[in-house]
């Protein structure tokens, strides 16, 4: 079958994801911010996608776009943010830590450009038919431990966030 | 046009953590805080489903584990930030020093 992972897609929804990134990270209002990231997560669905990985594609939409994402929307209409939006956004150390981001980010291309040869161009293709199928075999499967522990974690941060969220335990 | 390769989606996963980076370093508002993280959390689940492509399945499992902690983070982070906005009425990081000595 001729492959849906045009360079064309590709581009557009990197674009996307960077540009709904920038926004979130500079926005004033938080609820931009969130739907920025919204935005982004979605583009990033699509970029899951055109990596035949339609399984992650859905529980990113699912669970980062419709249960995280609502969660910080809760959130930001419970606390009043707007005293804060008249405040300074940025703190004092945003010039040094732009620089020491950007400094990581330099690091991270000379990793690639040094080890370009380890990333070989042509894939193996995976088929995306049964990719479901095989994710769930390897999660009940290989995984069925870290899998149960998982579940273990959720219910300790789903307490935790009650007892933080509690007016009086 | 060039193909799309691995490192294509590598470089946009490293520009993307790199936003996040500074999200959280310079940011005073702890929502948008822990949506940078989210935005690097993301990141990395890019690079794992793009290595997931030339070695086998386990990083998409991986990135299922990885959405499934920033779950858990989320839940827990915006608790403790809703407790504090009930004892200190401010939602800025920088005001968070209860346990600076």
């Amino acid at each position: 079958m001729t492959p849906v992972a045009t360079p064309f897609f590709f581009y557009f929804l990197a674009a996307l994801t960077l540009l709904s990134a920038i926004l979130v990270i500079t926005r004033k209002n938080a609820v931009h911010s969130a739907l920025a990231l919204i935005l982004g997560l979605l583009a990033q669905a699509g970029l899951y996608l055109m990596l035949y990985a339609p399984f992650v594609a859905g529980v990113q939409i699912i669970l980062y776009a419709g249960g995280i994402m609502v969660l910080f929307l809760f959130v930001i209409m419970l606390v009043n943010l707007e005293r804060s939006q008249k405040e300074e956004q940025f703190n004092r150390q945003k010039v040094a830590g732009t620089l020491a981001a950007i400094a990581l980010g330099g690091l991270f291309v000379a990793v690639f450009i040094r080890g370009k040869a380890l990333f070989p161009a042509s894939s193996n293709q995976i088929a995306e038919g049964s990719n479901t199928q095989q994710v769930g075999e390897l999660l009940y499967g290989q995984y069925m431990f870290a899998f149960e522990i998982a579940s273990l974690l959720l219910l300790v941060a789903i307490i935790g966030a009650v007892v933080m969220a509690k007016k009086r335990i | 046009m060039v193909p799309i390769t691995t490192l294509h989606y590598l470089v946009v996963a490293a520009a993307l953590f790199m936003l996040g980076v500074i999200g959280v370093l310079t940011r005073r508002n702890v929502v948008i805080v822990l949506m940078s993280i989210e935005l690097i959390l993301n990141a990395v689940n890019l690079n794992l489903v793009a290595f997931s492509r030339l070695w086998g399945l386990h990083g998409q499992i991986f990135a299922i584990f990885v959405i499934t902690d920033a779950a858990a983070e989320a839940a827990v982070g915006l608790g403790i930030l809703i407790a504090f906005f009930r004892n200190k009425e401010t939602v800025n990081i920088d005001e968070v020093d209860l346990l600076k000595w």
